[in-house]
């Protein structure tokens, strides 16, 4: 999978925050094989750390290898997620930003004309930008005229493990963008979810609640990443269309007649 | 002479332990009294509760922390915890309830019974009645009252050359001799609201962090804790502090009343598995990373640090 010129070797990334312990995070990524991760820069950020010689969660998120998508979780406004993704850019050093710009606090649903007025302003600045947006075709089409290469459409509201909520919509959205990265981000609970997306035809998914918040998240990513890799190899073996009727699988032209049939 | 540095939670327990094996000792610590993180600790003995996300070791070495400092120290409440949650969040309910043991699931009757002040507020609970509680200042005080009486110095203010000591338990100030040792900011905050009366912690689920609210009596409410992965100091943020402020009042909305005495920041020491241990560096033993499980696990730990010393102990400090 290419994004943004990258070669990216899992379809799987994962966010980080809500994990009992760094070393159970770090475990958790490396059991998920995923090469991404999401990291926010709010209130964790990196930095601090750093003055005072200290081993602090980021150089242990670090010594994973996995690559970092930052983040601007949490802004509200076009202006802050704009600060915020110059501020992740100089700290994480990396061009990437997941571009979330939230409309309710309470639903975490994405504001779809901040969104797209961020991504405008990131994408004119160098930025490569992965917007977090509902199944919405023309928010989509805006984003894309902005710049944006590859979208993070919702499958649910974040972290409600509610699954793909409205598959028809994603099914036309991955139909009418074919040639556009598309990322499944929010709303996965469980790896029959991802699979879902995967076997539908999208790109990759990110999650972390799922993980983060499962009884053994290690276990649990090792579980997603089989899942996606599942859905994955199917979509691209080729699905069999669903049927109304029975259709046996063994042709019944040939049997043995055993004389035990109905009446004479 | 054993000099341990360091005079938080985990240095006058460590402190005690040794001084009952009849060892000779002094503890010396470069802040003042009352500056360190053990001063903003809630004091929740709940490991059964804390069992929720901490590995099962914490919950091991937990068991016996509420014995420990009731031997020692005045003021332990064994009322155990209560566990609530607001309606929206009933999954999430469920979900801490299927992680725990130890606890049963209580509707509005008992919950007015145990809590009279939360009746009508919560339709259902878990409560943890072999839990306890304790206020960490008078404990700290405490152990250290009980120390000076025996003769042993404790410090404060004062520097003194960490290789030149046998035990050190200076939380996040011996980063320099512990790779891997990180920060964990906690904030909280400290309610007068005698509108209020609540005999137990009861924690109330939230998204991201713990929070309790502790009552610590006379009307006063420890409020806690944050969990912020940074190693940055200074007072509380506006959003902790907002985050800390509708947790009581969800809890109850006379809380809206309550006067903020006091706000507090500190920073946990903590290992990369956020579990404490006791370890061998720069020629001297260590006990650090007690993270979120201060005065649940240094008691435990002190009394493995102080076997390696001495394996008998003489006598149980009462103090205060």
């Amino acid at each position: 999978m290419r994004l943004y010129d990258i070669e990216v070797a899992s379809r799987l990334l994962l966010g980080t925050a809500q994990y009992p312990s760094p070393k159970i995070l770090t475990e958790a990524i490396a059991a998920s094989g995923c090469g991404v991760v999401t990291a926010s820069l709010r209130r964790e950020g990196p930095g601090s750390g750093a003055a005072t010689g200290g081993a602090g969660f980021w150089s242990l998120l670090k010594a994973s290898g996995a690559r970092m998508l930052p983040n601007t979780a949490g802004c509200h406004s076009a202006c802050e997620a704009v600060t915020t993704a110059h501020m992740a850019r100089e700290v994480f050093g990396t061009s990437w930003i997941k571009l979330e710009v939230i409309g309710n606090a309470d639903t975490l649903q994405p504001d779809p004309f901040a969104l797209v007025e961020a991504a405008r302003i990131l994408c004119s600045e160098g930025f490569e930008v992965f917007p977090y947006t509902t199944e919405d075709l023309i928010v989509a089409e805006r984003l894309l005229e902005a710049g944006c290469q590859v979208l993070m459409p919702w499958g649910a509201p974040i972290g409600s493990g509610r699954g793909l909520r409205h598959v028809d919509a994603l099914a036309s959205m991955r139909g009418h963008f074919p040639g556009v990265p598309l990322i499944i981000d929010a709303g996965i609970g469980a790896p029959s979810q991802a699979a879902q997306a995967m076997e539908m035809g999208f790109d990759a998914v990110l999650l972390n609640t799922a993980v983060a918040r499962a009884g053994d998240p290690v276990a649990m990513a090792r579980a997603f990443g089989k899942a996606v890799d599942a859905g994955r190899t199917a979509f691209e073996a080729g699905l069999m269309p669903p049927r109304d009727m029975a259709v046996p699988s063994t042709p019944i032209l040939g049997m043995a007649d055993l004389g035990l049939g109905g009446p004479a | 002479m054993i000099t341990i540095l360091g005079a938080g939670v985990a240095g006058l327990c460590a402190a005690t332990a040794l001084a009952e094996r009849g060892m000779s000792l002094r503890v010396v610590d470069s802040g003042a009294e009352g500056a360190g993180a053990s001063w903003l600790a809630g004091g929740m003995l709940a490991p059964l509760v804390e069992a929720e996300s901490a590995p099962a070791e914490v919950a091991q070495l937990g068991a016996s922390a509420a014995d420990w400092w009731a031997a020692r120290v005045p003021g332990v409440a064994r009322r155990g915890t209560l566990v609530v949650a607001p309606p929206r969040d009933r999954a999430e309910f469920d979900r801490f309830a299927a992680r725990t043991t130890g606890h049963e699931r209580i509707g509005p009757e008992r919950i007015a019974a145990l809590e009279p002040d939360l009746a009508g507020r919560f339709a259902t609970a878990l409560h943890y009645p072999d839990e306890a509680h304790l206020d960490p200042r008078i404990a700290l005080s405490a152990l250290a009252e009980g120390l000076r009486r025996r003769g042993v110095h404790i410090r404060y203010d004062t520097q003194t050359d960490p290789d030149r000591a046998e035990i050190d338990c200076r939380g996040l100030a011996a980063r320099d001799a512990l790779p891997g040792l990180r920060a964990v900011r906690g904030e909280m905050l400290l309610l007068r609201c005698p509108e209020v009366t609540l005999s137990r912690p009861v924690r109330l689920l939230h998204p991201r962090f713990p929070v309790y609210v502790v009552p610590r009596g006379n009307g006063l409410y420890m409020v806690g804790a944050t969990m912020v992965e940074t190693d940055k100091p200074g007072p509380i943020t506006l959003r902790s502090a907002m985050e800390l402020m509708g947790a009581a009042f969800a809890l109850h909305p006379a809380f809206a009343e309550a006067a903020i005495v006091e706000t507090g920041s500190g920073l946990r020491p903590a290992w990369p598995d956020n579990m404490p241990r006791i370890s061998k560096a720069r020629g001297r033993l260590h006990l650090n990373g007690l993270y979120r499980h201060g005065f649940l696990t240094a008691p435990a730990l002190a009394e493995q640090l102080a076997d390696t010393f001495a394996p008998t102990r003489t006598g149980v400090w009462r103090c205060g």
